[in-house]
């Protein structure tokens, strides 16, 4: 990891998935699937469609369940028990392909929504973290639009703001620029980059490779609902070792 | 929601019962059936003091007894000696008839409406536009009574027709329209007409049969046989030739003035026509709505696509619209005809004797079983729905598009 | 197009082109009767057919419209003043005015009451139609059920007062807790709203003046037009509630709660208006405790209330299915609970986009409370079936009556589907 992690890497584990299984009735969606994420390291996770990429990260922060094996967010077993859940909740942010703001509410009200409710911060509070992270984003101006009123890309950038205003260690993405523009695809990019130097421990799935080579410390790929392959970025785009990994990027790095 | 197998090797604490989603969602649901059966235990035990102090019981022996009263209007044999129940089955029957003629002819309403509002004539746009808004946003109830008052208040009495200058006189010398219901012909069936009917039933197959051949065909070998004129002449000339060759075994009975009423033919009760006419054009201006939804939800986009694959516009309406309209169309018209069967127990208010008005009115009144007949009633109603809504669900299900 | 050249294929455009008028539009009366009325054959048969047929309504009913008789107090009167000519007798309708709008047993110096509550109740409702008022105006919304109650019912007035006092404590307990648990904050509002009430039942007995301010009035008394607004508003506030409930219940996991409210949703839907007014009428008595004697207009307002509230029910519930899976996950994500999710989220676009279906409902089911009049309560229909058309002053004037009645009708129905559609483009067109 030495060579692209100018980022800290620290070796406290926060998360840790231990032999986990998923089916969606009797198919199988992720297979033994093993994983330790130090604080402060940046994966990205790549893989054709329907390999369980999205599957894998949602099962994260407990918006799938799983039905074997364990999953352990920042020292917290996530467990059928909904305090656990609620607490790994608000430690893991997330961002989705289709953003989902929440259409009926201003952006301010958006970043502020969860905190209030959530976390019982003050609202004046709330809206003072909800501008400061707005403002890292570089939207403070649109705070009191609607979410349809923006562009995808702000719209996206918005639902970090969102996100980050839970102070969250862990942050997953789920292809987060694959429904924008070219142009959008860099503003959303730019604001990933800036979260990964800060040092938050990232999970995100994407097929930019580019943002892979610039910030991952560790790539994985996965295919069949397994993890074929994990390396630093370096060695996995140059040397990649399986061979469905070298199908897999000759098809995205084809053309 | 979550439900883990693995991890949890912990034992059961009584907090869970809150805090873990595995026993969660069943603590709610235990409360939801202690509260259910509360509600009921609460509600039974109030039902049966109160038949205790009013020295009653629930029995469904009154169905068994004469009904003691007279039916003017029935498809089955029935006297007043009959049973409650045989008064109950007419009243479904009746039920069961208006709402057929109510559902074909409010269909007929509404598609026509439906596609003239669409019109590109403005006159008639606004005329259907004035029809549709008017039946429906005025109850069905003052409609029922409008057309009913114009059936008795308006019309003839039969004696207006008699005499050598009568008053009224028969259109087309065999309708009569009087305040006692309309008489048409009714037909005789003669030696040898099931034959006839049976040679149009199998036309009628012999259609279908038809268009199957010619569909297989060109998917076949691209062979486009015509569908309309041979459609047309399987449909009619077998039976006509048959109705000929075997001596017109079917005729017709003409109403005619015997005294102070009419005879023969079929008379269709006042109350029945008020009830079935005002049914159907109230529905008909729903039905209206949703037809030009239905054709106004295929975009245009649809038809200039198809037009763009060099379909020509008989096949775009045929192949493109029509499929998509009609899954627009069909759900909201099946519960219109739901709403017309539940409808149509305002035949009470005219004096028809439907279900509600047989075993929920007269029945009901004169045995004072009100429990038993208010629940029976309801029963009968619910399983009308619910079968057509099984229909309703089989056909969207079939008709679902494929979409993730 | 001087500086195309057809020859050379590279082409680079120095000057741009003004932009030109369009070609002189044909255009004038002639042209739009034409385009219109008559642009093909069968079209031309269409409009004359049309024509024809507006001939026939106008020419058959405008002569009886407009040499209408209003001054005349009984039917042979109206005729006598008519003599032979055709011509509507409206005069049924400027005497029995009264009637037909409040019943015949409202205290005939009381009508004010009900007219005033009529036009509080704009007052009430505005807010909620118009977003753009100004949101305290919600204050007197919020009073105005308790209001008209005491306006339209009379009796002592501590009743009202305590009723809105509950409500009032129940909620400033609710707004307090709700941060922490909705839970709690929802059993703690009715637990002090309890109390409030109690107390206030207690205190009310003890006040009760010899004589009330304003008269009571049994139900009884109710009818006409005025009773079918009263059903009609009462119920549909009453169902919106519940059918919310309703359809979170038929969407929820548990299968239990789920059956709970299928059972009775499809129950509902599945029999005429008129059977639950038969249970209302004959029925539902049985089922309170001996001797309550709830009287017929609440047992009928139970019932339509059952009735509208599963129609609702399954309007939200087309607006819970229609809205993205997404929102329900960011939501989960965010760490909001169930409670929170569904208050702060899902049921705030589920309404808006549930609204058109809620008013079409609402419409219904004002059209529907012409039914009571079957079960011998005097609606408006209740009254011209009755005690009107068996006068023998207006015996056989059908015609006026049912005009009026259906001109009420139209103008509240066709009033709301308007406003529905209004509302309709306007959120259409709202930040989305
Ligand atoms: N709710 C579900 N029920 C049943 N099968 C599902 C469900 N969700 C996903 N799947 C299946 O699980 C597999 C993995 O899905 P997943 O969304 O994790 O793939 P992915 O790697 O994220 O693909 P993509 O790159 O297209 O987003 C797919 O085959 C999909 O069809
Ligand atoms: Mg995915």
């Amino acid at each position: 990891m030495a060579e692209t992690a100018q980022m800290q890497v620290s070796d406290e584990v926060a998360i840790r998935i231990n032999n986990m299984n998923k089916w969606y009735g009797a198919f199988h969606v992720l297979r033994d699937i093993d994983l330790t994420v130090h604080r402060g390291e940046r994966i990205v996770i790549c893989g054709p469609s329907g390999s369980g990429k999205s599957t894998l990260i949602r099962c994260i922060n407990a918006l799938e369940e799983h039905q074997k094996g364990s999953i352990e967010v920042d020292g917290t077993l996530l467990s059928s028990d909904l305090k656990n859940i609620d607490k790994i909740r608000s430690e893991v942010g997330m961002c989705f392909q289709h953003f989902n703001l929440f259409p009926h509410l201003t952006i301010l009200e958006n970043c502020t929504l969860a905190p209030i409710w959530v976390r019982k911060t003050p609202k004046k509070e709330a809206e003072e973290t909800a501008m400061h992270f707005l403002e890292k984003v570089k939207i403070p101006d649109q705070a009191n639009k609607y979410p349809g009123q923006l562009s995808g890309g702000q719209q996206q950038r918005v639902a970090i703001a969102r996100s980050l205003c839970m102070r969250p260690r862990i942050m997953l993405f789920d292809e987060p620029t694959s429904a924008l523009d070219p142009e959008m695809i860099k503003e959303v990019l730019d604001t990933m980059i800036e979260l990964a130097e800060e040092g938050m421990t990232m999970l995100c799935v994407t097929h930019e490779m580019g943002f892979a080579r610039q910030v991952a410390n560790r790539v994985i790929f996965m295919d069949e609902g397994q993890i074929v392959e994990q390396n630093e970025p370096e060695a996995f785009f140059n040397n990649p070792q399986s061979p469905r990994t070298q199908l897999f990027l000759s098809q995205i790095l084809g053309h | 929601m979550t439900t883990l197998t693995d991890p949890p090797k912990e034992s059961f604490r009584p907090s869970m019962l809150l805090s873990d989603t595995r026993y969660r969602s069943i603590t709610f649901q235990v409360i939801a059936l202690v509260l259910l059966i509360a509600a009921i235990w609460y509600l039974g035990s109030n039902l049966a003091a109160n038949l205790r102090a009013a020295g009653l019981n629930i029995s469904f022996q009154f169905l068994n007894n004469p009904a003691g009263y007279d039916i003017n209007q029935t498809l089955i044999p029935y006297t007043s000696q009959s049973s409650n129940l045989q008064a109950a089955w007419v009243g479904i029957i009746n039920t069961l008839l208006v709402s057929f003629l109510a559902c074909i002819t409010a269909t007929i309403f509404g598609v026509i409406a439906g596609v003239l509002r669409l019109s590109n004539n403005w006159l008639v746009r606004k005329l259907m536009a004035g029809y549709v808004e008017i039946f429906r946003n005025i109850p069905v109830l003052i409609w029922i009574l409008i057309i009913y008052t114009i059936m008795t208040a308006a019309m003839p009495a039969p004696s207006a027709f008699r005499g050598d200058d009568p008053a009224s006189s028969m259109m087309l010398g065999s309708f009569a329209f009087t305040n006692r219901g309309v008489y048409i012909p009714g037909p005789i069936w003669g030696p040898g007409s099931t034959i006839v009917v049976a040679t149009f039933v199998a036309s009628v197959i012999g259609v279908f049969a038809y268009r199957r051949y010619a569909t297989k065909l060109l998917y076949d070998t691209g062979r486009l046989l015509p569908m309309l004129w041979p459609s047309v002449v399987i449909l009619l000339v077998p039976t006509i030739v048959m109705f000929f060759f075997l001596g017109m075994p079917i005729g017709l009975d003409y109403p005619a003035l015997k005294g102070f009423n009419f005879r023969g033919g079929i008379q269709i009760g006042a109350p029945l026509i008020a009830l079935w006419f005002a049914l159907s054009i109230y529905t008909g201006a729903f039905i209206a709505e949703n037809v030009r939804a239905g054709i106004q939800a295929v975009s245009k986009g649809q038809t200039e696509a198809a037009a763009a694959l060099g379909l020509r516009s008989g096949r775009i309406m045929n192949l493109v619209v029509l499929p998509q309209a009609l899954r627009v169309i069909i759900p909201p018209l099946i519960s219109n005809y739901l709403n017309i069967t539940k409808n149509s127990s305002l035949a009470i208010l005219v004096g028809y004797a439907d279900i509600t008005a047989t075993l929920g009115g007269i029945t009901l009144n004169q045995t004072g079983r009100a429990i038993e007949c208010v629940v029976l009633l309801m029963l009968f109603y619910l399983v009308i729905s619910l079968g057509i809504s099984m229909v309703m669900n089989v056909y969207n299900n079939a008709t679902k598009l494929k979409e993730r | 197009m001087s500086d195309t050249h057809a020859e050379s294929i590279a082409f680079v455009r120095e000057s741009s082109l003004p932009p030109a008028a369009p070609p002189e539009k044909v255009g004038g009366p002639f042209k739009w009767v034409k385009d219109n009325l008559f642009p093909t054959w069968a079209n031309a048969i269409l409009t004359i057919v049309a024509l024809y047929f507006l001939y026939l309504l106008l020419s058959g009913s405008l002569p009886w419209l407009l040499n209408g008789v209003w001054n005349a107090s009984s039917l042979s009167e109206c005729r006598e003043i008519l003599d032979g000519a055709t011509g509507a007798c409206f005069s049924v309708i400027s005497e029995r005015w009264h009637q037909l709008l409040f019943g015949f047993k409202y205290p005939s110096d009381q009508y004010w009451r009900p007219t005033l509550a009529l036009v509080l109740l704009f007052l009430a409702v505005a807010p909620v139609l118009f977003i753009d008022l100004p949101r305290k105006l919600l204050i007197f919304t919020g009073i105005y059920p308790f209001l008209a109650f005491w306006l339209i019912w009379g009796g002592p007035i501590w009743g009202p007062v305590f009723a809105l006092l509950g409500v009032i404590v129940g909620y400033m307990v609710y707004a307090r807790l709700v941060h922490n648990s909705f839970a709690k904050a929802l059993a703690g509002g009715i637990v002090a709203a309890a109390i409030v009430w109690y107390v206030g039942g207690i205190i009310g007995d003890a006040l009760r003046p010899a004589r009330p301010l304003l008269e009571a009035v049994p139900s009884r008394d109710l009818g006409g037009f005025m009773l079918n607004m009263m059903l009609g508003i009462t119920c549909v506030s009453l169902s919106l509630p519940i059918g919310i409930a309703l359809a979170l219940g038929r969407q929820s996991h548990l299968p239990i709660v789920k059956g709970i409210c299928v059972v009775f949703i499809e129950f509902v839907r599945g029999v005429p208006l008129i059977t639950l007014l038969f249970v209302a009428n004959v029925m539902l008595a049985y089922f309170f405790p001996p001797g309550s004697g709830v009287d017929l207009f609440i047992r009928v307002v139970i019932m339509i209330t059952m009735f509208s509230s599963a129609y609702i029910a399954e309007v939200i519930r087309g607006g819970l299915a229609a809205l993205p899976k997404g929102q329900y996950e960011a939501a989960d994500s965010l760490g909001l609970d169930y409670p929170q999710a569904m208050r702060l989220i899902i049921l705030p676009q589920a309404l808006k986009i549930s609204i058109p279906g809620i008013v079409n409902i609402a419409v219904g089911l004002f059209k529907d409370t012409t039914l009571v009049s079957v079960i011998s309560l005097f609606d408006i229909i209740g009254m011209i079936r009755g005690p009107i058309l068996a006068s023998t002053d207006w015996n056989g004037v059908y015609w006026e009556l049912f005009l009026f009645a259906s001109v009420l009708f139209f103008i509240v129905c066709y009033g709301i589907s308007q406003y529905s559609q209004w509302l309709e483009r306007r959120l259409a067109t709202d930040h989305r």
